[in-house]
Order: structure tokens, then C-alpha cells, then sequence
């Protein structure tokens, strides 16, 4: 078996038994870089050199006996909206297109402290706001399984390069569903975690209270191998949780026998595409074969779910990129007459279009006499949401839902119309709005070949359970992992 | 100061909004240094310059001194308080919002008791608020505006007071109050010099009975003296504006120190919409019961507890008491010389009046030590010298501090109460002024003085004043 295609698990293995070394999995990663990377596009920045030099010391650790993690020396790629200090991170956007941060997210530090080694950083929707990757100010990024079509988004570079094996596994970013949606139409496994898993220092905030960084990989075991590397309490981030992990992974393999797991109505309403009905129905049939007791269950708040995130995204939002202001970092016009005209030049012209449309809607909603209608009642919309989902957690062990509605949509497709857009958010963004953690899977394809994938939702911190259930899916639909043909 | 005058009888109604700098060693959410002072730009780090994808953490210090500043001023403190962000572009702003508290303060209705010459007056306080501080811009004229980030995130708190102040002397007298609390309580160096103390004031007018009138707010007013002249000439134009009837608009006024006038800086309507919402950064602050009792226990004796006993303990006036505890440092320093000393009230006179003039700005320092002012002050009661005499000790003791005693034996400064020697000078002093003695007699009686003064003079100024005048008194008689 190639190196390429090789899961986590298998390269941990073949490293700690000394059959392969870092270098060699590292220029094995880089080499298909170099093949297909032309077709598909999911890199913005690439680090070759870096990424062989971490290699080497990676692999001198390993021989010099000391205790590595077993991650030590596996190639990752990570999204272009995570700092790593001294490599360029973007967003996607010309307002950072030459911002190098003098810092490290805590993710990255982590990966790094590991042993792991950077490929490069991943394309995305412009500051992660978007669900094709079409708003990369950069170039797009094609489906290593169509590229005719999407890879979603906004972590659709990351999607891609773990579809098309240029990277054994990435590190997305999910706010409404940006891990999952293009996991989904890309066929790989992502993980939108518990929010306050996973640190978000150093992750270029898109709306504070919704973010979380997670993994997105071949298998849903590797899934939990990598979660395991980024979870944890981080006293830079007050809004991570204090609290101990076990391995992730550790019911993989217990079987679903006895579970209880619930299909919201409201998730299988009207809307949904035939092939991503068929798929997801399917899985939920395998489940109760497996020996699970599949229920239908009414989640109703969800009917407001994605009104609320837009409000509440797009506030948080337009706060959080008030700061690029041309003044000390990222883009500054070359010309203006005053203190007004450098903001508005400078804003003008390094953000585009769909980060406009979220400051101004963000805008608008915070403003003087609309905050209660906009802002306070989505709040309210919020709480009904998690009221919701726990009242369905005291009877189900996890939901099972659609990822979204379609699969991958053609590039260009959507791309002049926003709401419809946003409408391709609806089944990802309640468990944004919840905190709570899900799980999205291949699960089969549609008519055209193109990759369905699933949902796996559970209570906070649940995520042991998601990759059981997972793990159990992922071997009784034969869903596993093949690299792309290109 | 000079008492204000109603006009036309319109009344003043004032609040006021004081930003105190808190004197953490580290700032409000990084551990960047608050030091005062540093070359521009080296005490800042990405979190502090808002920099992407960094996070405030709050630094509970922040938290344990504001609710110090609440407690001394009888505020309730809240259980469950939030942090806010207020949106809005400045340069000196790098997240381009500041982290501040909107509808959840940290303490809530508290007050303040003041003395004027009018006597005792409450003034009430709304709310104190945790914020971060911004940067300072700092304008060449060849370079253009530069940013110094130094300040960006340096703890504050703000203070709002009722509407409850009525003239100018009452402001003043407000914020000297607060400023000696908060001194009081060590959460803040309260150097206005240095910005650590800055005061906005919200002004209108109206007649008593009648509704308040639109206010104007003068902002970051440095000084006593400018709050008051600031006040006193905003209510000077806006009497003046109603009168030849035109309407008072709310905006920000600006205060020029030179010129003593204020000048339209910003209009209401073109205020900025601030859009606060919650910083979803932050985890909402909760306070245990326990911990604001534990905090409580450790607030030191405030200036209203120590007046009262400065008036019990040591019979001094309320005056006179308020005077010694408007800060700390003199208060300190007044009670370990009443504490070495027989004669404490003559030590707090000595301190009122030969101190305070000897003291020079914000924070300096008395370069006697405490007891030996109270052995002055026991000299001085007990007559060994006499208070000019007294006078004399403080100021060579100000330059160069030794034994009180050493320095009045040196200087030859005991004061002379033997009535034999005294006789002595009043005899000289009329042969010296045959003159003046006759002149006395023949009614000019306040030539007395002129008399005693030339025998005082003669003893060099050591006589002790009330044996040297009866027996001048007698002498006079005699004749």
C-alpha cells in the first residue's frame, strides 16, 4: 500500500515499527502535491521546505528513543484562518493576503509540540464565510471526486487535500457547518467538536461563540486519533473547557447494540435531494440492523435555527473583522486624503463581497433600535435550540441527520445567489447554535457519484460516542476511504 | 474657593463620569506590563494590539479592584455581571471595540457622603463598570500620527454618580472624595497629572421644580481646578443660551484650559452608534457571596471612619478632619505623629497649616519624620517654644529633618517664660520708646501692640507671648 493512501493508524504504525520515516511519508505527501494539487487547488500556501526539515527532526526524535507521540512525524494541513507563526495566513482574503503572524494558534502548537508536519495551509471561503470555497479571494478549489463541482466550504481546501491525499489529514474550521458540509462533499470525515473542546487561540475569529477547530480525515478512527492530539483546556481561551480527556476512540469497535438514536423530522422535511434522502435513510436502516432502536423525534426550534445563526454570525462578525482597518497589519489603500478614507478605501478593497454582505447584515442587526428584534431574539431562538436538543438527549444516545441537502453543487452554481446558499446551512448550523458536537461521514454516493455524507449529533463532550456509532456505520456501509482518481 | 452664584435662578444639575486607572501590574486581558512611563510601543504584545485570532483573558486582579472601589462606596455588588464590547473606529483603538460592561455592571448603586461649606450632602453612584483603556496617539509634524499601543488594555474603572451635584464646589468636593476612597483602598495611584484620574461632566440647567434640561458632557477634564472652572463656565453659557432663547443641544463639549471657554465638539446626532453586545470572548464574571466578603474584609479604614475618630479620639473639628483624611498618605502620617505625641490636635493644626503649605503637588512626600513633628507639637503645648518658634522648626526640619529638640536648643529657640527676664524686655522696650508709651497713655492704645512687639524682638522672638503681654499689659498700667 502507498503512503498516500494510508490511513493515521496505519502511518503511527508503520512509523513506531521503523518500516517508514517521516521524511519519506513527508516527500511521499509532497510528490502527490506535486501531481494533482494543478487540478484540485486546496493549498494556498504550501511548505515544503519547512515541511521537510520538521521531518527530519521528527524522525531524529523518534530514533533517538526518547518518547514521542504517536503522531511524531505524520504530515497534516492545516487552514489558512490558523496561525502559524512565521508562515503567511490569509483567510482568503486580500486583507491578509501578506499577513504573517509573529505567533502560533494553540492548535498548531500542540500539533507541533506532537511532532506533526506542516504541508501547507489550506483555501477557504474569505474568513470562512461561505459553503464552496468560491469566495477564496485567491482561486477556487475543485472536488477531487468532480472537478466540475464544489468542495464545499468554507473548509474546502482542507476537504479537498485529505479527498485527493495530499495530506494524510487537515484542520478545518466550523461555524455553520464549514468542517462537515465539505467533508460531506468531498467524502472524507470531519468533526465539528463540543464547543470549548478545542482552543481557538490563534484561529482567526469569523463569529466567536459558534467557531471550533477540528479534524478532518480519512477514517473515523483517525478522526479521533487527531482529536485526541487537539482537545484540552487552554488558559488563552476562557471560553475552553476545563476538563480531562480520555482517547476519543475508545468505544470504537463496542458496536451500536441497545443504542438509541433519533431522525429529526425537521431534517428530513422537504428540500432534501433524493440521493441524499436515500443515503442517509439507508445508514439509519443499517444502524437498526446493526441492533440500534431508530426513533423519529420533533426538534421544532430548528424551523429558526438558521435565521438565528445569520443574525448572530454576522454580529459577532462584523465585530470581529472591525479590526482590519488598514492601520497596522493586513491591507492599507495606497492613497487617501484622511482618517474616513483609509478605513473605507482600505475595507473597501481588501474585503470581498460576501464578508461585505456579513459586516453590513451584522451591522444593521447590532444597530441602535434593532438589537431586540435581530440580535436579542436570536439569542432567544438560541436557548429554545438547546432546550431542544437536550430535551432530545435524555432519550436518544445521538441524532442522525443529513449533512445538507444536496450534494456538492457544481462550481458556479450557487455562487450568485446567497440565500440559497445560506438555505444549504440549514442542517449544520443548530449544532453550532447548541455547542454541541457532530459528526459527518461518508455514506454513500448519489446518482452522479457524488459523495453523500451524514450526521452524527450528541450532547456535549459526547464525541466517544459520535465515532462509536461512526466507527460501526463507517464498517457495516462499507464507506471507507478511497483516494480520489485524478 | 470662591462660592458660585445661582443666576436667575436656575439651578445646575451635574453628574459625573471619573476614570480610574487601576494599578495592576499587568493589563486588563494579556500580561503586558501598566507601567507608566516606558518608551512608546514596548509594552504591547498581540493580544493588547488586537492582532487575529487572539483572545482577551481577564485578569482577576481587575475584578478583585473594582469590587474594592464598590464596597468603599457602598455599592451593591452584582453576582452575575458581563463584559461588553462597544464598537466603533479609532486608531487608538486596535480591535476597533472596547471591551467594557453596558447593562450588567460590576457595582451598582452606591454613594458618597461630601462636606462643603454648606455641610453634609450625599451624592448617589450608579454604577462601576470594568473597561480597557486604549492607546495614545501622539502627533508629529513630520512623522504624522503615531500610535503608542503602551496604553491599549491598562485596566479601568469608570464611576457614574447620580445626578445629585448641584454646584460646582459640590463636583470638586465629590471628586476629591472619591479620589481619596479610592486611594484609600490601594487600587489606583489617582494621579490626575498622569491621567489615572479622569473626570467628563454631564451638565444642565433648570429651574427648581421643573423638569432637567438637555445636558452637555465636557470630557477628560485633568484637574480640580478645570472641573470647576469647566462647570462654571458651561453653566454660565447655557443660563446665557436659554435666556436669549435658544435651545441647548446634546452634544460633547470640549474645555480649553487657556482661553476658560468650551467650544462644541460633537453633536448628538452625529454620536456614534456604539452596537454593544455581549463579548462572546468572555465567560460572564460571577462572584461568589464568600469571596466579596473576603474582599470586604480586607478594605483598610475608610476616610469617613477615620474622620470620625480623628473627631472622637482627638478633638479635632470636622473640618479640620476631613483636611487630614483626603489622602491616605497624609493621613498615615497624621496619626503616627498623634500616636508618638501628648499633644495630637496641636500636631494636626501644625499639619493643616505649616504642612500643607510646605507640600508641593499630587503624591509628595513630607520629608519629617512623623514623630518629630509630634515632639514639635509637644513643644508647643507645653510652652517650651512658642508657635512661631514652632513655625521656624518645621521649615529647617523640611530641609534638613534632625531632633526637634537639637535643632531648638542649636537655635537658641526655647521659648523664655521666666518673668524676671521677661520684665527685663518690657522695661527696655519702653525706655527704647518713651515715645510710644506716652502716646498710649494719652489713648493711643494700639501702639500696645507696636510695645509688645519691640520687647518680643528683643528676646529674639523666644518670649512666650501670653506671660510677655500680661506683664506688658501690667507695666502699661503702671505707669
Amino acid at each position: 500500500m502507498s503512503m498516500i493512501d494510508m490511513t493515521l493508524a496505519q502511518l503511527a504504525d508503520g512509523l513506531r515499527q521503523g518500516e517508514m520515516s517521516s521524511v519519506e511519508i513527508t516527500r511521499a505527501y509532497l510528490d502527490r502535491i506535486g501531481q494533482t494539487e494543478k487540478k484540485v487547488g486546496a493549498y494556498i500556501t504550501l511548505t515544503p521546505e519547512m515541511a521537510l526539515s520538521q521531518a527530519e527532526a521528527a524522525d531524529r526524535a523518534r530514533q533517538s528513543g526518547e518518547t514521542v507521540h504517536p503522531l511524531c512525524g505524520v504530515p497534516v494541513a492545516v487552514k489558512d484562518n490558523i496561525c502559524v507563526e512565521g508562515v503567511k495566513t490569509t483567510c482568503a482574503s486580500r486583507m491578509l493576503e501578506d499577513f504573517v503572524p509573529p505567533y502560533s494558534a494553540t492548535v498548531w502548537e500542540k500539533l507541533s509540540a506532537a511532532g506533526c508536519v506542516l504541508l501547507g495551509k489550506t483555501n477557504l471561503d474569505e474568513f470562512a464565510m461561505g459553503s464552496t470555497t468560491e469566495n477564496s479571494a485567491f482561486h477556487l478549489t475543485h472536488n477531487p471526486r468532480n472537478l466540475a463541482h464544489v468542495p464545499g466550504g468554507s473548509s474546502g481546501g482542507s476537504a479537498a487535500c485529505v479527498a485527493a491525499a495530499e495530506t494524510p489529514f487537515a484542520l478545518g474550521s466550523d461555524t455553520g457547518g464549514s468542517i462537515r458540509q465539505p467533508a460531506a462533499f468531498c467524502g472524507v470525515v470531519g468533526m465539528k467538536p463540543t464547543y470549548g473542546m478545542v482552543s481557538r487561540y490563534g484561529l482567526v475569529a469569523f463569529a466567536s461563540s459558534l467557531d471550533q477547530i477540528g479534524p478532518m480525515t480519512k477514517t473515523v478512527r483517525d478522526n479521533a486519533l487527531a482529536l485526541d492530539l487537539l482537545a484540552g483546556y487552554d488558559r488563552r481561551d476562557t471560553t475552553s473547557v476545563k476538563r480531562g480527556y480520555t482517547p476519543m476512540g475508545r468505544d470504537i469497535g463496542r458496536g451500536v447494540k441497545g443504542l438509541t438514536i433519533g431522525l429529526p423530522r425537521q431534517m428530513f422535511a422537504e428540500g432534501l435531494s433524493d440521493g441524499v434522502r436515500r443515503a442517509v435513510t439507508h445508514a439509519a436502516k443499517v444502524l437498526e440492523g446493526l441492533g440500534a432502536t431508530v426513533k423519529e423525534i420533533d426538534l421544532p426550534s430548528l424551523e429558526y435555527a438558521l435565521p438565528a445563526y445569520y443574525v448572530l454570525s454576522s454580529a459577532e462578525a462584523s465585530s470581529n473583522l472591525a479590526r482590519f482597518d488598514g492601520v497596522r497589519y493586513g491591507h492599507r489603500a495606497a492613497e487617501y486624503a484622511d482618517l474616513e478614507e483609509l478605513y473605507v478605501k482600505s475595507r473597501s478593497e481588501g474585503f470581498g463581497p460576501e464578508v461585505k454582505r456579513r459586516i453590513l447584515l451584522g451591522t444593521y442587526t447590532l444597530s441602535a433600535g434593532y438589537f431586540d428584534a435581530y440580535y436579542k431574539k436570536a439569542l432567544q431562538v438560541r436557548t429554545l435550540v438547546i432546550r431542544d436538543f437536550d430535551r432530545a438527549f435524555e432519550d436518544f444516545d445521538a441524532l442522525l441527520g443529513p449533512v445538507a441537502p444536496t450534494t456538492a453543487y457544481r462550481i458556479g452554481e450557487k455562487s450568485m445567489s446567497p440565500m440559497e446558499m445560506y438555505l444549504g446551512d440549514v442542517h449544520t448550523v443548530p449544532v453550532n447554535i447548541a455547542g454541541i458536537p457532530a459528526l459527518s461521514m461518508p455514506c454513500g454516493a448519489d446518482e452522479n457519484g457524488l459523495p453523500v455524507g451524514l450526521q452524527l449529533m450528541g450532547k456535549t463532550f459526547s464525541e466517544p460516542m459520535l465515532y462509536r456509532i461512526g466507527g460501526a456505520l463507517e464498517e457495516a456501509l462499507g464507506c471507507t476511504w478511497k483516494e480520489a482518481t485524478l | 474657593m470662591a462660592e458660585w452664584k445661582m443666576i436667575d435662578g436656575y439651578e445646575m444639575v451635574i453628574g459625573l463620569e471619573v476614570h480610574v486607572e487601576l494599578k495592576t501590574r499587568t493589563k486588563i486581558f494579556c500580561s503586558c506590563s501598566t507601567a507608566f512611563g516606558a518608551e512608546p510601543n514596548t509594552q504591547c504584545c498581540p493580544v493588547c494590539m488586537g492582532f487575529p485570532g487572539t483572545l482577551p483573558v481577564l485578569n482577576e486582579q481587575v475584578v478583585h479592584y473594582a469590587v474594592l472601589a464598590g464596597l468603599a462606596t457602598d455599592c451593591t455588588i452584582a453576582r452575575y455581571s458581563k463584559q461588553d464590547r462597544k464598537n466603533y473606529f479609532y486608531p487608538d483603538l486596535p480591535k476597533a471595540y472596547q471591551i467594557s460592561q453596558y447593562d450588567l455592571p460590576l457595582c451598582v448603586n452606591g454613594h458618597l457622603t461630601v462636606e462643603t461649606s454648606q455641610g453634609e450632602k450625599r451624592i448617589g453612584i450608579t454604577r462601576i463598570h470594568i473597561e480597557e483603556d486604549a492607546g495614545k496617539l501622539v502627533h508629529d509634524p513630520e512623522k504624522g500620527t503615531l500610535i503608542d499601543c503602551n496604553r491599549c488594555g491598562v485596566p479601568l474603572i469608570e464611576i457614574v454618580s447620580e445626578p445629585d451635584i448641584r454646584t460646582p464646589q459640590e463636583a470638586v468636593a465629590y471628586l476629591q472624595k472619591l479620589k481619596a476612597v479610592i486611594a484609600y483602598t490601594g487600587i489606583s495611584d489617582c494621579r490626575m497629572q498622569e491621567g489615572s484620574l479622569r473626570c467628563d461632566v454631564n451638565l444642565s440647567i433648570h429651574k427648581p421644580g421643573e423638569p432637567f434640561g438637555t445636558r452637555t458632557e465636557m470630557k477628560n477634564l485633568n484637574s480640580f481646578q478645570s472641573v470647576q472652572r469647566a462647570i462654571e463656565e458651561e453653566y454660565r453659557r447655557q443660563v446665557e443660551a436659554v435666556r436669549k432663547g435658544e435651545e441647548i443641544v446634546q452634544e460633547t463639549r470640549r474645555f480649553d484650559q487657556t482661553s476658560g471657554k468650551t467650544s462644541s465638539m460633537r453633536r448628538k446626532e452625529n454620536a456614534n452608534d456604539y452596537r454593544y453586545f455581549p463579548d462572546p470572548d468572555l465567560a460572564p464574571i460571577v462572584l461568589a457571596p464568600d469571596l466579596v466578603e473576603k474582599w470586604k474584609a480586607e478594605l483598610p479604614m475608610l476616610p469617613d471612619a477615620r474622620k470620625a475618630a480623628y473627631m472622637s479620639d482627638y478633638g479635632l473639628t470636622g473640618y479640620a478632619a476631613e483636611q487630614l483624611v483626603s489622602d491616605k498618605a497624609l493621613a498615615d502620617y497624621f496619626e503616627a505623629a498623634a500616636k508618638s505625641t501628648t499633644a495630637p490636635k496641636t500636631a494636626a493644626n501644625l499639619m493643616i497649616t505649616e504642612v500643607f503649605r510646605l507640600l508641593e503637588g499630587e503624591g509628595a512626600v513630607i520629608p519629617i519624620a512623623p514623630e518629630h513633628l509630634g515632639k514639635v507639637a509637644e513643644l508647643a503645648e507645653t510652652g517650651a517654644i512658642n508657635s512661631g518658634a514652632a513655625k521656624k522648626v518645621i521649615a529647617a526640619l523640611w530641609t534638613h529633618d534632625e531632633e526637634p529638640e537639637d535643632y531648638v536648643a542649636r537655635a537658641g529657640l526655647r521659648q523664655e517664660s521666666d518673668e524676671g527676664v521677661l520684665r527685663g524686655y518690657v522695661r527696655r522696650a519702653m525706655e527704647e520708646h518713651p515715645d510710644m508709651v506716652e502716646s498710649y497713655h494719652r489713648g493711643k492704645v494700639n501702639l500696645g501692640k507696636a510695645l509688645m512687639g519691640a520687647a518680643m524682638s528683643l528676646s529674639a522672638g523666644r518670649a512666650n507671648p501670653v506671660a510677655l503681654q500680661r506683664l506688658m499689659d501690667e507695666a502699661l498700667q503702671q505707669k
